[in-house]
């Protein structure tokens, strides 16, 4: 099973990095761009033999370690191998 | 007043806290590596060090926050122990829980390395009580992730507790409400993005951070006598 998360800020946690990149466009030229948002994935390979366990485990790991609720909220996806 | 030092995988500044507290406090402190999993008995106080833990990987502090000390850290300072977390030991408690909110990227993106003034927004604490509030000092910071952020009611509770316990004169790097540095609920515990270890010698630039240090040293009297 393989688990994949992303990880991004709660929506009013100002992400100077996000804010960066959106003046970097503007720079190039492309005046379009209404707003960046910037996020992180992280892809776990897990042991589980079914997607609710694999998805169980991914919360726990998100919850202890990978993402900090204050400031984060994440997605799990779960892909089944082929 | 017993202390002691930890030390994780990328600390930097364990050295110059250990030797700012000996200086001050007149005995020896107590190094301990971030894998013990007892704390010595009959200490007052525990000082998390600056410096770059595990490369900031992750998050800035995530993993040290998770490593077995840490889970002493906690018990201890809920015991009313004495916790002092400096720069990437401020990040460390948040990242704990120890302390709200957290420490994400300067808005300048950049890395601030210099002496800033910040005012002394508090003296109700073992820590700050040998400065006046509204004070100014002068520290040092050298940071990449000092910038302070937490929802409105935690920035409102912590203002009105009277929480916060220094400001930045001038907001090196995007803080909300400028916040340098923050104190637990029971007062016990303090995190600070500033660095008062490195303001302990005229002749390294400064002995501003001597009172908050030397402050310790008296005996805790709070509450009604």
């Amino acid at each position: 099973m393989k688990a994949r998360i992303e990880i991004r800020f709660r929506p009013g946690v100002l992400d100077p990095e996000a804010v960066a990149i959106a003046k970097a466009l503007a720079h190039l030229g492309f005046e379009g761009v209404r707003g960046v948002t910037r996020a992180k994935v992280i892809e776990l390979e897990l042991a589980a033999g079914d997607a609710a366990t694999a998805r169980r485990e991914a919360e726990r790991m998100c919850e202890a370690l990978l993402a900090n609720p204050v400031i984060e909220s994440w997605q799990i996806e779960i892909l089944e191998q082929a | 007043m017993r202390a002691a030092v930890v030390t994780f995988p990328g600390s930097n500044c364990d050295r110059d806290l250990a030797v700012a507290m000996e200086r001050v406090f007149g005995r020896p402190v107590v190094r301990l590596w971030h894998g013990e999993r007892e704390l010595p008995a009959g200490l007052d106080l525990v000082g998390l060090p600056g410096g770059f833990t595990y490369g900031d990987y992750l998050r800035p502090g995530a993993i040290a926050a998770r490593s077995p000390i840490m889970a002493e850290v906690v018990r201890f300072a809920a015991r009313g122990g004495l916790v002092l977390g400096i720069c990437n030991g401020f990040q460390i408690l948040t990242e704990a829980g120890l302390l709200p909110g957290a420490l994400i990227r300067n808005r300048t993106l950049t890395f601030v390395c210099r002496s800033v003034r910040l005012r002394v927004e508090t003296d109700d604490s073992p820590f700050t009580r040998g400065y006046r509030p509204g004070q100014e000092i002068v520290l040092p910071v050298a940071h990449h992730d000092g910038n302070y952020v937490a929802d409105e009611d935690t920035l409102a509770r912590l203002e009105g507790e009277g929480r916060i316990a220094f400001r930045y004169r001038d907001n090196p790097n995007g803080s909300r409400r400028d916040i340098a540095g923050i104190l637990n609920e029971s007062r016990n515990v303090l995190g600070m993005m500033p660095h008062p270890e490195r303001a302990c010698d005229p002749l390294t630039g400064g002995t501003d951070g001597v009172p908050l240090f030397r402050a310790l040293l008296e005996p805790l009297s709070r509450g009604p006598a």
